[in-house]
């Protein structure tokens, strides 16, 4: 177990610090990293008190860990839209709108995919899991950009109950919310009802029935507790498509979050704002995988990586 | 040349009828002709087919509205975009970069992977362990965020997105093969071909390779619809192909802010994606339960 969890940690450390050399070479790929942090006008001093603040007169391998040492401390330069604000600021200022519609994302698919889930276990073959399969498979299909603009289209454009776009109250978040969640239902659902089945194969479910103890106790306490391990892996795929969701989303629906910044700055090709979003994305990102796989093999001991 | 085939032909006769949803999974001939008619038949012979060029609009036939709407004609059968492009013929096109671009990307990223995983699988020992390493870190990477960040830095273009693309394929052909390439080096016929004479190389190429065939076809096949999504994503994006090309995320992207005054210009592309998707998962899945049930769990 504590070997297992050192080459996670060690693992999870290396895929990081490739990430920080993936972002480190898109700054330098892209051509002298001062000719876009410094504006047009500026004077031949300000590219030397540059270079000499980033290191630039050093060898490459310098740089990078000068770039990392700063990287660590949060600091990766002004933004170059939005002069005088740290590009580290403008992260820390996006961040909660984020993580405020991926909650209730996650809300809205744990709420829909667990009864389905279950339903569609117990009553196999029946038209609730014919039901279940097409919305796993609409899951897989659809794409999230487009789901994002047709729900726009319907209930803010043709039945005009919710805005199309922008942050304000919750009616802001309802439409986003799902187009992210919709794919997880699908997920979540899928790993829900394939556990389930497992477990109403077992003899203690069958004890339990002989027991006489309702049939609704049985499924909803006794079945979907010991199934509720599994889905725990969904969890991986969560942080995953939470990430892409948000990118996708924020951008249908003009919600100012991390995921709108970063395809901003892409756009206005602000480098220190694209490293600063990236290096905070993958770094939650990497962090939860970790996290999951340690859980699991912790939570399910038949669990034993080499 | 030496063939192993331990595994059971597959059976095309079904036990007994079934019909609704159990149908649809066993016969692919809805998913079939669905990609057929959608992606092949358009990618192949667009310039036949498409009624327009999908690069010049006319700005007299403006955001024109399919031909069932008020203002629509015959001549526009599913409208026109703000350029005046013809949605149709665009929308042909884009089927023919879509299925470019995946099937590319595909080869390439399938070839690395192939390779490596060879490698990784026959001489085993260390260059074995880094390779796996690799792959490891590869699969631990965000994927959309790489893509992103590659993009941004090269710059979108057709080469950008091929390179991306198979940059994120490789990792699971390697661990597919490096699995597949252990169980079948042990076999007899292998050390047969060894005592003969047969170089590492060879034996690999002509021995081990063509066993794996069907298990390449299957994953292949059940990537498709994962690139066509990916790749319509990083267009829609703006970090994917360059903005006058036909795809269909970049189509979809265009009518983003049109969805109050011209909803088709968003609406067509995105079923485009979605049928062509849809119908590739239940071909993936299908060719998997029946050339390759190992493969259960991709």
């Amino acid at each position: 177990m504590q070997r297992f969890i050192a080459i996670r940690v060690l693992q999870s450390l290396l895929a990081a610090l490739i990430m920080s050399v993936i972002v480190f070479g898109l700054a330098r790929v892209s051509g002298n990293p001062l000719d876009v942090m410094l504006p047009i006008e500026a004077m031949p001093e300000d590219f030397e008190r540059l270079e000499k603040h980033w290191g630039l007169d050093k060898p490459l391998v310098t740089q990078y860990f000068l770039f990392l040492g700063n990287a660590l401390q949060g600091d990766f330069g002004e933004s170059l839209k939005y002069q005088g604000t740290s590009a580290m600021e403008l992260v820390g200022q996006r961040l909660p709108a984020t993580l405020e519609l991926a909650g209730l994302a996650l809300l809205i698919s744990a709420i829909l995919a667990l009864p389905i889930g279950v339903i569609a276990a117990v009553g196999k073959d029946s038209g609730w899991d014919i039901a279940a399969k097409v919305i796993a498979l609409l899951g897989q299909s659809l794409p999230g950009f487009w789901l994002g603009i047709v729900l726009m289209w319907i209930f803010a454009v043709m039945l005009g109950w919710l805005p199309t776009s922008g942050r304000g109250g919750i009616e802001h978040m309802i439409l986003p919310a799902i187009t992210i969640g919709w794919f997880q239902v699908a997920a979540l659902m899928r790993l829900v009802r394939s556990s389930m089945l497992d477990v109403l194969d077992t003899e203690y479910v069958k004890l339990a029935r002989v027991k006489g103890i309702p049939e609704w106790k049985v499924i909803w306490k006794h079945c979907l507790r010991n199934a509720g391990i599994t889905p725990l892996t969904y969890f991986a795929i969560v942080a995953g498509s939470l990430l892409t969701g948000s990118i996708v989303t924020e951008t249908v629906f003009s919600w100012p979050g991390i995921g709108l910044l970063i395809i901003d700055a892409i756009q206005a090709r602000d480098f220190p704002v694209v490293q600063a979003v990236v290096i905070v994305f993958a770094g939650i990102f990497i962090f939860c995988n970790l996290l999951v796989d340690i859980l699991y093999a912790y939570l399910d001991p038949r669990i034993r990586y080499g | 040349m030496v063939d192993v085939t331990t595994k059971e032909a597959p059976s095309f006769a079904s036990p007994r009828p079934s019909t609704g949803w159990r149908a649809l999974k066993r016969y692919p001939l809805f998913s079939l002709s669905i990609l057929v008619f959608f992606l092949l038949i358009p990618a192949m012979f667009a310039p036949l087919l498409a009624p327009f060029n999908p690069y010049d609009g006319s700005l007299g036939a403006r955001l024109l509205p399919p031909f069932w709407e008020e203002g629509g004609s015959t001549e526009h059968l599913l409208g026109t975009d703000k350029l005046g492009r013809d949605m149709l013929s665009r929308i042909m096109y884009g089927a023919r970069v879509s299925f470019t671009v995946s099937v590319i990307a595909i080869f390439i990223g399938g070839i690395i992977g192939t390779i490596l995983g060879l490698l990784s699988g026959y001489f085993g020992g260390r260059t074995d362990s880094v390779i796996m390493r690799l792959v490891d870190i590869s699969l631990s990477l965000p994927t959309i965020l790489l893509a992103l960040v590659l993009s941004a830095a090269l710059g979108p273009s057709f080469m950008t997105v091929l390179i991306v693309i198979s940059v994120l394929l490789w990792a699971r052909y390697a661990r597919l093969v490096r699995g597949e390439t252990l169980a079948i080096k042990e076999l007899d016929f292998i050390a047969r071909a060894r005592v003969a004479g047969s170089s590492h190389v060879r034996i690999m190429l002509l021995y081990i390779l063509p066993n794996l065939v069907n298990s390449l076809v299957v994953l292949a096949t059940l990537q498709v619809g994962y690139v066509i999504l990916l790749e319509s994503t990083l267009s829609f994006l703006g970090a994917g192909l360059p903005r006058a090309e036909p795809a269909w995320g970049l189509m979809v992207a265009d009518g983003r802010e049109l969805i109050v005054t011209a909803w088709w210009v968003s609406m067509f592309p995105g079923i485009a994606i979605m049928l062509t998707v849809l119908s590739l998962n239940l071909l993936g899945d299908w060719l998997r339960d029946h050339f390759d049930p190992k493969l259960k769990n991709l």
